[in-house]
């Protein structure tokens, strides 16, 4: 028997149907929202999956089958570890509902609103979050174009580059000399040359005990200094050589046919040579008018909106993110407070002050972690460190605390794969 | 209608918008993980969370990075994060 219609529940039905209403037009407005992100690595990925939790169609643009993280890679030219242990898909991403688009952005037009794929066609969009990495300048250091790359590889790209440093470091006799050319800030991964530099010396340790390794530096400082040269001295005695910018370390010139770096003051010959390069942000930050004169891309620090270009976001490496270093784990924590951002704009809703957090562990050895932490916030345009919080792992501090950050770090490597491409 | 409307869905959005520097956490706090080496954040009491970042913030919870992360949020923005993870599934 049909129950009779009381106020009570004509009120009651009214409120449930507000909220479908109210429910219906959100869905609807959100469907109707386009959201491009460029670039599938750990910041893309990490935008795409929070922005459709958020309910909103994604679109997500990555040309590569499979994503080789940076993160970690240093252990497989030291042979600790496979190159499968980086190689990560957008399998799962795309189970999950985001349409991968499997190809490379070329061209953005920002008037139109529109991403220009190889094929030739588009990709409209209310908002675009651009997460391309970084490229590697090879106009930068005379001598470095790709041709050389494949004699002195940089592997600053994880991939078949560092394969081909893992192989040259294998081959390389017992007393060879590793010569690395590191580089002037900014760029990605600031304690990455470093942590490089360490687990090389462990492995030459362990099976090339004669051998050496040169550092040829453009900065007179760099990440964690303290914390590695302790290290080094206390781990690898007489092994590494770091020659500081101040004391004639910069590299002004490749002769890559006589596997040799040039300084001001001489040549540097290696049995494997690395170059780190200059780098700047990814080619469709470029394209697409986001890049500054410097090769990266200013950005408010509340929304991640580009200041040269509205409509577009930028995060990940490519940006300019103040104090925030260019790491995975940077790219993690701005790819969630992006989405929040672009949602919240989409909805018309004034985004709050983030605030972020990031952290990096380096390997000096497999049983030996050390790390650096920030928390930052919006200050005069940029994101700043928070006074008072962050800073590096204490420099006197016993071998179970480093073995502990070293299982952090790895353990670091599996969540964050796992949020992101599990 | 509109006030209907309003306390409808206005509590379901609030539980949803994570409160700043929430969602860091779960970068190494993975949520779901029966043997991780840190632990899960998601689900936990607030109450729990909120004191080991005042132990943290103070040294009495002897740390590697949490010491240095703790200080970065304020006893209000800490019960803020907690009480969002809490909720999280």
């Amino acid at each position: 028997m049909p129950q009779a219609l009381t106020r009570r529940t004509l009120l009651k039905t009214a409120v449930v149907g507000a909220a479908a209403a109210a429910f219906s037009r959100r869905t609807a407005a959100q469907a109707s929202s386009k959201v491009v992100v460029v670039g599938g690595g750990f910041g893309g990925a990490t935008c795409a999956r929070e922005l459709q939790r958020a309910g909103f169609a994604i679109s997500l643009v990555e040309a590569n089958a499979v994503y080789t993280a940076c993160p970690f890679s240093n252990a497989v030219i030291a042979g600790l570890r496979p190159i499968e242990a980086q190689q990560l898909k957008l399998d799962a991403v795309e189970k999950g509902g985001i349409a991968v688009v499997r190809q490379r952005a070329t061209r953005v037009d920002p008037q139109a609103r529109r991403v220009i794929l190889a094929d030739g066609s588009s990709l409209d969009y209310d908002r675009l979050v651009l997460s391309p990495g970084i490229d590697i300048r090879f106009d930068a250091l005379p001598g470095y174009d790709e041709a050389a790359a494949a004699i002195m590889p940089h592997a600053w790209k994880a991939g078949e580059q560092t394969i081909l440093l893992r192989r040259q470091l294998e081959a390389m006799d017992d007393g060879g000399i590793f010569v690395m050319a590191a580089p002037a800030n900014p760029f990605r991964c600031p304690p990455g040359p470093y942590e490089r530099a360490s687990l090389v010396a462990h492995y030459l340790k362990t099976h090339k005990p004669r051998s050496k390794l040169l550092i040829l530096d453009a900065k007179d400082s760099f990440s964690k200094q303290r914390l590695f040269q302790a290290a080094w001295q206390d781990l690898y005695p007489g092994m590494i050589e770091w020659v500081s910018l101040s004391s004639g370390g910069k590299v002004i010139e490749v002769d890559a046919k006589a596997n040799t770096l040039v300084t001001d003051f001489g040549r540097h010959k290696g049995d494997v040579v690395n170059v780190i390069p200059p780098q700047r942000a990814g080619e469709i930050a470029q394209v697409a008018g986001v890049a500054d004169r410097t090769g990266w891309c200013p950005i408010d620090p509340v929304t991640f909106e580009s200041r040269l270009q509205p409509g577009i976001h930028v995060i990940g490496d490519a940006s300019i993110a103040g104090g925030m270093p260019k790491s995975a784990f940077s790219a993690n924590a701005q790819g969630k407070a992006c989405a929040a951002a672009v949602a919240g704009l989409l909805r018309g809703k004034a985004p709050a002050e983030p605030k972020l957090i990031n952290t990096c562990y380096s390997l000096v050895a497999p049983d030996y972690g050390i790390s650096v932490a920030g928390v930052y916030t919006p200050r005069n345009g940029l994101l700043a460190d928070v006074e008072g919080a962050g800073g590096t792992s204490p420099v006197n501090a016993p071998p179970s605390f480093r073995a502990q950050e070293a299982v952090y770090a790895e353990a670091w490597f599996q969540t964050i794969s796992r949020e992101v491409y599990g | 209608m509109a006030v209907a409307t309003m306390t409808v869905t206005v509590p379901a959005m609030a539980q949803n918008v994570a409160p700043p520097g929430a969602t860091a956490c779960s970068g190494c706090h993975g949520p779901g993980i029966s043997d991780a080496v840190v632990p899960p954040l998601h689900g936990r009491p607030p109450g729990e969370i909120v004191g080991a970042m005042q132990d943290f913030r103070t040294g009495q919870r002897p740390a590697t990075v949490m010491d240095r992360i703790a200080k970065g949020f304020t006893d209000e923005e800490t019960r803020a994060i907690a009480s969002w993870l809490s909720q999280q599934p």
